[in-house]
């Protein structure tokens, strides 16, 4: 396999870098050619999901060109991929390049799953879980079957994490209610975000989850933020720092 | 008006246990969708196909509509054509005129909404009464609908028995949902009986026969075209489907998403008038046509009208119809106000988390949130984002546009963060910090821990 160019989303560099650097030790613990393009900054989510096209798309021009040497990318955040593999085309044009890379940049979750084909994941996580399926991953990449479909479920991130040995995975109430963040919309629409945040650790922790687990920093994020500040005892771990001990094998 | 939905929202969350009992009553609605969808194994096909339909029928619509004209013409149904809200009312007020009606019953209609069609009428001295449970519950309010399928929602069971009271003269402190169900029908009863017009809305025309289906589960809609002698029906352009076979897709498809029920109560084909009665059909555009020059547009124009996408959207159930600019709340409502008026509606592309479960549960397959993705887009160019967020998305750009401001910035925040956290409760900081905690920042960014990695040293304090 040729090199993967590891893609870790700004907010995730700069208040969660654990996950970046779990992210970097999974890879590399499959044999992996894994590099950091150091000159990355973000891939211009937050400034589209605003509707200033404008102001993402050097960001994203500068993403492609930063990105293009890689036969990979990979990021431990299924919303900034969803931004690059979704809505890239829509802000730069439809080139071959844009819709390259878009084929080719991949959540961890399915890169492990579908391009690595990983089968046996052996390490532990003696813990009562909720898994915080967030949306993007969801209804944009596909990581797991949305509630609202009817076709036959599957579930990625589940297929990695359920194999840790003393896990247990909770049934929610709501198996993928969007948690509130949403980027912007987390100020902007402060009080309903601030409500249906709540709402979904209420349900985790009536299921009797003891961590919240996630392939998305920044649902996490949102969650923790609104944990700390009732004092719910509900620590968050992301998927990538739950496999880093493990022996993942193809 | 870009900040209407967020101060609506704002209020209807304050009450704690209303916007709870909102959010379950319409996650109820969800579950209910769902259990009805798994019956069916082959939904996922069959939105497919309906969406299919759909698209077909749009990319050939105006060949549809006079295929639909001529078989309704020979079916001895009369049809008008109405470009705006305006000239529909003024066909519906002819029509009524001419037959010297001064009292009309009219069942669920949300393209009358639109049009403003009531207050129209009423100002002509005639008295229009609407038959539909939750359209009576919110007209005698003199309230809006809050949910194109279940107009009073919003409603408790307690506050209707007072209203009825108020306006109905029931007994004080009704509130068994039978007991106030009866008493409705009564009064309706008596409606229906002096009624001398009655409108409906059309759920699908269909061309091949030139007659057109009403779906409801009151049966309103069956009283008031059977008993009055004069029968107005009002669609939009894009309630035409080519053959009859194609309704059974969509009807399976509707009843489910909308209420969770396999089949409506009431699924009543009109052909022809009543036996010396007369058949209207009023075809409306409304700037519908606009929306289908537009490609990326176009599939809202694939909406029946379900609701299924207010149900499941986490933003309507915890902010209520009342929180949206535009008469039709929720998604769909999102993506055809702006259509409508942009500025108008400026806050609806951005009263939404972006989750994409409208999408999923959307019985034909419209885009919604990646409608309301490019809303936001036109929004942005015309300047109907707010200049605080404007500004704070150039600054960003431009230090995300060069890697050293970004890290040595990124490096100043995580500090101030750590040494005085007071200081990043400004702007965007302080909205984020009224409900939850900031993040607790590292001492090192990824980047540091990278180069760490890539020296073989082991990993530093985080």
């Amino acid at each position: 396999m040729g090199k993967v160019g590891l893609f870790i989303p700004c907010y995730v560099d700069q208040f969660f870098p654990r996950v970046g650097l779990a992210t970097l030790r999974v890879l590399r613990g499959l044999g992996l050619e894994v590099e950091y393009p150091r000159d990355q900054t973000c891939c211009g989510q937050p400034m589209y999901n605003t509707g200033c096209s404008k102001e993402a798309r050097p960001l994203a021009e500068r993403f492609v060109k930063l990105f293009a040497g890689y036969e990979s990318v990979v990021a431990p955040s299924a919303s900034c991929v969803s931004m690059v593999k979704l809505h890239y085309p829509d802000l730069l044009g439809d080139s071959a390049e844009v819709r390259r890379l878009g084929d080719r940049t991949f959540d961890l979750s399915e890169y492990l799953v579908d391009v690595v084909k990983v089968t046996k994941v052996d390490g532990e996580f003696r813990h009562k879980v909720g898994l915080h399926r967030s949306c993007h991953g969801i209804r944009e990449l596909r990581e797991s079957r949305s509630s609202e479909r009817m076709d036959a479920p599957f579930d990625k991130t589940r297929q990695l994490i359920g194999q840790l040995r003393g896990i247990e995975l909770v049934d929610l109430e709501r198996p993928d209610e969007c948690c509130g963040f949403g980027g912007t919309f987390a100020v902007t629409e402060d009080a309903v975000s601030c409500m249906m945040g709540r709402d979904r650790i209420a349900d985790h922790v009536r299921a009797g989850a003891e961590v919240i687990a996630g392939y998305d920093m920044s649902c996490l994020m949102h969650m923790d933020a609104l944990a700390r500040r009732d004092g719910t005892k509900l620590p968050v771990v992301h998927v990538a720092e739950m496999l880093e001990k493990a022996r993942l094998t193809r | 008006m870009i900040h209407f939905h967020p101060e609506k929202a704002r209020a209807f969350v304050l009450d704690d246990e209303r916007a709870h009992w909102h959010d379950k009553a319409l996650w109820f609605m969800r579950v209910k969708r769902d259990r009805a969808a798994a019956t069916v194994p082959e939904w996922e096909s069959l939105r497919e196909t309906a969406e299919g339909i759909k698209l077909h029928t749009l990319s050939r619509l105006a060949d549809y509509l006079e295929e639909f004209e001529r078989n309704a013409r020979a079916n001895g149904i009369q049809v008008h054509w109405a470009r705006d809200g305006e000239e529909h009312n003024r066909i519906v007020h002819g029509i009524l005129e001419k037959h010297g009606v001064t009292r009309m019953v009219k069942s669920k209609s949300m393209l009358t909404e639109e049009c403003h069609l009531n207050p129209y009428l009423e100002s002509r001295g005639i008295e229009v009464v609407d038959t539909d449970l939750g359209e009576r519950i919110v007209q005698l309010a003199g309230e809006a609908p809050s949910h194109i399928v279940m107009p009073a929602i919003h409603r408790k069971k307690e506050e209707i028995g007072d209203l009825f009271h108020e306006k109905l003269g029931t007994p004080k402190g009704l509130s068994d949902p039978t007991i106030l169900t009866e008493k409705a029908r009564g009064h309706l009863r008596e409606k229906f009986l002096r009624a001398q017009a009655g409108l409906t809305g059309v759920n699908f025309a269909i061309a091949e026969t030139g007659g057109f289906v009403v779906v409801t589960n009151e049966g309103n809609a069956d009283m008031g075209t059977t008993l009055p002698p004069v029968h107005i029906a009002s669609m939009g352009v894009e309630k035409v489907i080519p053959r009859l076979a194609d309704l059974g897709v969509f009807l399976r498809l509707l009843a489910r998403s909308a209420t969770g029920q396999p089949v409506s109560s009431y699924t009543t084909h009109f052909h022809a008038p009543l036996p010396g009665g007369e058949l209207h059909v009023v075809i409306v555009d409304n700037g519908r046509s606009s929306m289908l020059s537009e490609e990326h547009r176009r599939k809202a124009l694939c909406c029946i009208r379900c609701g299924a996408c207010l149900n499941t959207c986490p933003v309507y159930r915890r902010s209520g119809g009342y929180s949206y600019s535009y008469l039709i709340p929720g998604p769909i409502g999102s993506v055809l106000g702006p259509h409508r008026d942009l500025k108008g509606h400026a806050s609806l592309p951005f009263a939404s988390s972006l989750c994409g479960s409208c999408t999923d549960v959307c019985p034909v397959k419209v885009d919604l949130h990646h409608q309301l993705l490019v809303l936001r887009q036109e929004a942005g160019e015309q300047k109907l984002v707010p200049l605080g967020k404007r500004v704070g998305m150039k600054a960003a750009s431009f230090a995300m546009a060069r890697p050293a401001l970004f890290r040595a910035a990124g490096r100043f925040a995580r500090f101030v963060l750590r040494v005085a956290p007071g200081l990043a409760r400004v702007g965007p900081g302080a909205i984020w910090s009224r409900g939850r905690e900031l993040p607790v920042p590292p001492r090192e960014s990824f980047a540091d821990l990278y180069d760490r990695e890539e020296a073989g040293k082991p990993e530093g304090r985080s």
